[in-house]
């Protein structure tokens, strides 16, 4: 029993990344049903303003020093998304997906020889910005605080992200884009400012997917966001594509899925190594039986 | 009857300059002389390119269905066709030899196995592609990326076929490593592919696709690119065409693979879904929906790397950010890619209608796919509909 | 733009239908400056292994430049980037082969990678020097491809051995690269020596290249109670299993081998790996005149970077190479190929070099124990 909540910890924990990264992948789909393969990328991005702005400063392990690296990331991989957004998603925004797609996967090419250009392929060792101390609940399980850590900071941005939505006109306006773009340009939006935003916004998240994961397992490196980033995406359409409770729950729900395979496979002859497929193998069911996702909605096409 | 003698005349010619260019690539060379050897890697590369490119185009361009698993039909290819050279072929190939000498019985065992590859791939481009095909857009994509990356993680896990370190010849079922004893299988890959190989398949790869595009199933998968459902209201079958569009795909993806496998011995990292990019990169540039254009895409995306590693000192290291940067521009200033749908082969068509009234190449093929309407102009109605 | 597509295809065609060269046997000696080609990992996953090879051959090419070239011929090396993947491995030695014409090579540090290479070296009959890939297949893909570290049966027995005997460990679990023919190699050996010595394995996990996540593995692990646990792998994934494992609360120390030796394992793992102890092929420590001046020269030559295993073994392959040239009196590819087989009692950084039938070097390993961000000597175990 131990052994199985501590499974079901570590799950949920790599699945609130997946969650947070797969918000922002949702959110750009759902207003310009555009998949953003740049926005694994992102999340690296985000890591590494963090270590930068972590090692520039010399922070230790404190926890002013780690909100102001959180936030600070956060921040730089939000002007990262726009600037994306303004320079290369905005003038193929017209074009055919195929177009769109090969863009996003130039972005995401761009982001990553970049950074090979600039701080070389090798892992990099994140600065410990708390002290990681483990905390016994029964028998063996234990949570670490970097665990508690990713868990309260994710939930409270799910809550900040939920409340900007639903709570504010910038939020309105965003559902406005994203249920039809040229009406809410009728209705005098601003949707070139609202995309931006939502950019910003799903850029951030990730960025603070990157930070909180170099607290857990602290190694960064620019090759880092094309794994999770797939992992996260999947997550997304897993539950929803467009759809914001469903990205977390497919995000959480890929972590558990792919600890437990690792923790049980091989009781039933399944390898760790297959940890990989199941998330592909979870999503392709769901597809088949219910092609939008798990909380999506079908969209009734046009004749 | 002029037609028949006509193409068995150009079909003779490409074999012969294809032999010749195998020579000059070889390593003895040709009387002496020949490409040099880091270049026949890139021109072989380039050849395999062709192949999957123009395969995918079938699928993406001309069926107008999302495909991005491509290089997993490429990898049950290598890994089918390699596979039987290692384990099963060798008996035959030595009685064989016997019979007509070592080099026809080698070629006859590869041209067994890339059969093999093929249709290994082939089934299962069926499998994956019954079930996905009836998704649409997006979702077709994420489901053909999902398999690509199954059958990768698969391969990666089967010891029989080398794992995660790649396959490099027998692996000994007890100690899993590669074996000693020679009577358990080959203990490396055979070598088989040379440019010759390569070439000829290229050549069948174009001329095939070439084919179906301008016969009624070409026309019928065009219907369905430009309308899936007025397709079906006219009664076309859409679910049979993908399919069968959506195999023959899959089945050059297996000979590509095949040819690859031979050459360089087979990885699960050679396999990964960035070279499923790839490959949508090379028909996007080159021009959506034209065989020629899938050709200059793949000859583009082989060579510009390369080109760019000549780069001196300080830029070198920034060759790769110069080569995202180049994609990205072109689609911002050339989305339809470098032809667009054009194809060389009705530009040839209409230069010999002037003088000579008649007659294309090849004789009786239909007309030229030179009615597409603009995919920009369908996206951007797209867009209002929502 | 459309200008510049043209030009791009221009470009294009004129790389690819550049100039026929002239087939021959490139096998006799060209004369002058000896060219020598070194291939590595220079910006990928494990750059530290590349750059430290390129480092300690480089060095030992200059001094020995300094000191008047062997026969006096100079010595240029031509250094490679592979990042680190096999498939470019193969595409570099080909082009270093054929394209810079050179008459030796020095590399690779991962196995994966130099068996990728080896069929090339072998096939255009360039002797090839491995510095420090231990999987014993690597030189068994021709007559042409040497080392000079011992190898993993000796490195797995070694620290089975020490498990058993030193730390009196009964139960072993093991976490293991999957992706990697070295690390999948010393499980096999370890798993072999450790049991003859009456210990139990009671569990082997795999994972993958650039997996960060290992706590469903190590859950795993905790529950069987290992006494060690034996991880194989490479430097860039050992810092963060080293850290999950202290996060997990597992106490028992963790075993390595030569893969670890990064100085970047202290960013990745920092305190964590205390108490950890690996199998080397020197150690930095070694007190040994001739290695204490190596160490000295080689900080002041790098800005006071400390010599790798791998940057010494990088120093020794080249000098093996020298002394192999000098002795065929050229580069004729047999005859340097034989005078690098008949190798015997160099005396290199990293021990006493001899090389045996199989072209793998007979040396002895050290342990080292991790303390406080240093390698620290433990004892040494001879073959």
């Amino acid at each position: 029993m131990d052994t199985f909540v501590q499974q079901l910890i570590n799950g949920l924990n790599i699945g609130a990344i997946y969650a947070l990264i797969a918000l922002g992948y949702t959110m750009v789909y759902g207003i310009l049903r555009l998949i953003n393969f740049a926005h694994g990328d992102i999340y690296m991005v985000g890591a590494f303003a963090g270590y930068f702005i972590a090692l520039k400063l010399g922070l230790g392990p404190s926890w002013g020093g780690l909100l102001f690296v959180l936030i600070g990331s956060m921040v730089v991989a939000a002007i990262f998304g726009m600037v994306i957004e303004r320079f290369a998603y905005r003038p193929v925004r017209k074009y055919a997906r195929m177009t769109t797609l090969i863009t996003a996967i130039g972005v995401s090419l761009l982001l990553e020889n970049l950074f090979v250009a600039l701080f070389g392929g090798q892992g990099r060792g994140f600065p410990q910005l708390i002290n990681d101390t483990t905390f016994p609940l029964f028998g063996n399980a234990a949570i670490s605080k970097s665990q508690i850590l990713i868990f309260a900071v994710s939930i409270a941005l799910m809550v900040i992200l939920q409340w900007i939505i639903f709570k504010t006109k910038v939020g309105t306006a965003m559902r406005a884009v994203s249920f039809n773009l040229n009406s809410a340009k009728l209705m005098g939006i601003n949707t070139d400012a609202i995309i931006m935003f939502t950019f910003a916004l799903g850029s951030a998240l990730a960025a603070a997917g990157g930070v909180l994961t170099a607290q857990y397992s602290p190694t960064i490196d620019p090759l880092m966001g094309i794994t999770t980033g797939l992992k996260a995406f999947v997550a997304a359409v897993l539950g929803g594509i467009g759809n914001i409770p469903g990205a977390v729950l497919g995000g959480l729900l890929i972590g558990v899925a792919e600890t437990m395979v690792v923790g049980y496979g091989s009781n039933i002859g399944i390898q760790s190594t297959y940890r990989d497929a199941v998330a592909f193998a979870i999503l392709i069911l769901v597809l088949l039986i219910r092609p939008s996702g798990i909380l999506g909605t079908t969209v009734q096409e046009k004749v | 009857m002029i037609s028949f003698v006509k193409r068995f005349l150009i079909a003779l010619i490409i074999i012969a300059v294809l032999y010749a260019l195998n020579l000059a690539m070889s390593k003895e060379g040709l009387f002496g002389f020949g490409v040099p050897l880091y270049q026949v890697d890139l021109w072989k590369m380039a050849g395999i390119n062709i192949i999957l490119a123009v395969s995918l185009n079938l699928i993406n361009g001309f069926t107008g269905q999302f495909s991005i698993g491509h290089i997993g039909f490429m990898a049950v290819g290598a890994y089918s066709s390699t596979f039987m050279t290692v384990y099963y072929t060798q008996g035959l190939e030595q009685w064989l030899a016997g019979i007509l000498g070592a080099s026809v019985a080698a070629a006859i065992v590869f041209a067994l196995v890339i059969i093999i590859g093929a249709l290994a791939a082939a089934v299962a481009g069926l499998i994956v592609g019954i079930p996905t095909l009836r998704l649409r857009g997006d979702y077709l994509a994420i489901a053909t990326l999902g398999f690509a990356e199954i059958i990768r993680i698969v391969i990666t896990n089967m010891n029989k076929i080398g794992g995660a370190t790649g396959f490099r010849g027998c692996v000994d079922p007890i100690t899993n490593i590669t074996c000693s004893d020679p009577s358990l299988g080959r203990l490396t890959i055979p070598a088989y592919t040379n440019f010759f190989w390569i070439g000829f398949l290229a050549v069948i790869t174009i001329v095939v696709i070439y084919n179906i595009v301008n016969s009624d199933m070409g026309r019928a998968l065009i219907s369905i690119r430009e309308d899936e459902l007025a397709a079906q209201a006219m009664g076309v079958n859409t679910t049979r065409y993908k399919v069968t569009s959506f195999v023959i795909s899959s089945a050059f993806a297996g000979v590509a693979g095949a040819l690859y496998g031979h050459w360089r011995l087979p990885h699960p990292n050679d396999f990964t879904f960035v070279r499923s990019f790839e490959i949508i990169i090379m028909i996007v540039l080159g021009g959506m929906g034209s065989i020629t254009g899938a050709v200059l895409g793949a000859l583009v995306i082989t060579f510009v790397p390369e080109v760019l590693r000549m780069l001196p000192g300080g830029v070198y290291n920034y060759r790769l950010v110069i080569y995202a940067l180049l994609l990205i521009i072109i689609m911002i200033t050339r989305p339809q890619g470098i032809l667009g749908n054009y194809e060389i082969a009705s530009w040839l068509k209409r230069a010999r209608k002037r003088p000579e009234g008649g007659g294309a190449i090849g004789g009786s093929t239909g007309a030229p796919i030179a009615e597409q309407s603009d995919s920009t102009k369908k996206s951007e109605k797209e867009l209002e509909n929502r | 733009m459309k200008r510049i597509l043209i030009a791009l295809t221009l470009i294009t065609a004129v790389f690819a239908s550049a100039t026929c060269t002239r087939r021959g046997g490139n096998c006799a000696d060209p004369g002058g400056t000896i060219k020598i080609g070194v291939y590595g990992d220079l910006t990928g996953q494990t750059s530290s292994f590349g750059q430290s090879t390129k480092n300690g051959s480089q060095m030992a090419a200059d001094e020995i430049n300094a000191s008047g070239g062997i026969n006096g011929r100079q010595v240029q090396l031509i250094h490679e980037d592979d990042q680190g993947e096999p498939g470019k491995a193969a595409t570099v030695v080909t082009k270093l082969i054929n394209q810079d014409q050179v008459r030796a090579l020095i590399g690779e540090v991962a196995s994966s990678n130099s068996l990728a290479a080896a069929p090339h070296a072998q096939e255009g009959k360039v002797p090839m020097i491995s510095p420090s890939s231990t999987n014993p297949k690597v030189t068994q893909v021709g007559d042409y491809i040497f080392r000079v570290c011992f190898i993993d049966p000796f490195q797995g027995e070694v620290m089975a051995k020490f498990a058993a005997n030193s730390l009196k460990a009964k139960k072993a679990a093991i976490l293991f690269d999957s992706n990697s023919d070295y690390s999948k190699g010393l499980v096999q050996f370890f798993k072999a020596a450790f049991t003859k010595l009456g210990g139990e394995i009671v569990t082997e996990k795999a994972y993958a290249q650039r997996d960060r996540d290992f706590t469903g593995q190590l859950t795993a692990i905790r529950d069987l109670k290992p006494d060690v646990i034996y991880v194989p792998g490479y430097y860039q994934e050992v810092g963060v299993i080293a850290k999950q494992t202290k996060q997990l609360g597992i106490t028992a120390p963790l075993l390595g081998g030569d893969g670890w030796d990064s100085p970047q394992l202290w960013d990745l793992g920092g305190d964590s790996l205390n108490g950890s102890f690996i199998s080397n092929h020197y150690s930095v420590d070694d007190p040994k005149p001739e290695i204490q001046d190596f160490v000295r020269r080689f900080k002041a030559k790098y800005n006071g970077t400390a010599p790798d295993a791998l940057a010494a073994l990088g120093y020794d392959a080249m000098m093996v190479l020298a002394d192999a040239i000098k002795r065929a009196n050229g580069t004729e590819c047999a005859a340097l190929r034989n005078a690098i087989a008949t190798t015997k009692d160099y005396k290199g950084i990293t021990g006493i070099i001899s090389l045996n039938e199989e072209r793998n070097a007979v040396k002895s390993a050290v342990v080292l124990e991790l303390k406080n961000k240093q390698f620290v000597y433990k004892e040494t175990i001879a073959p």
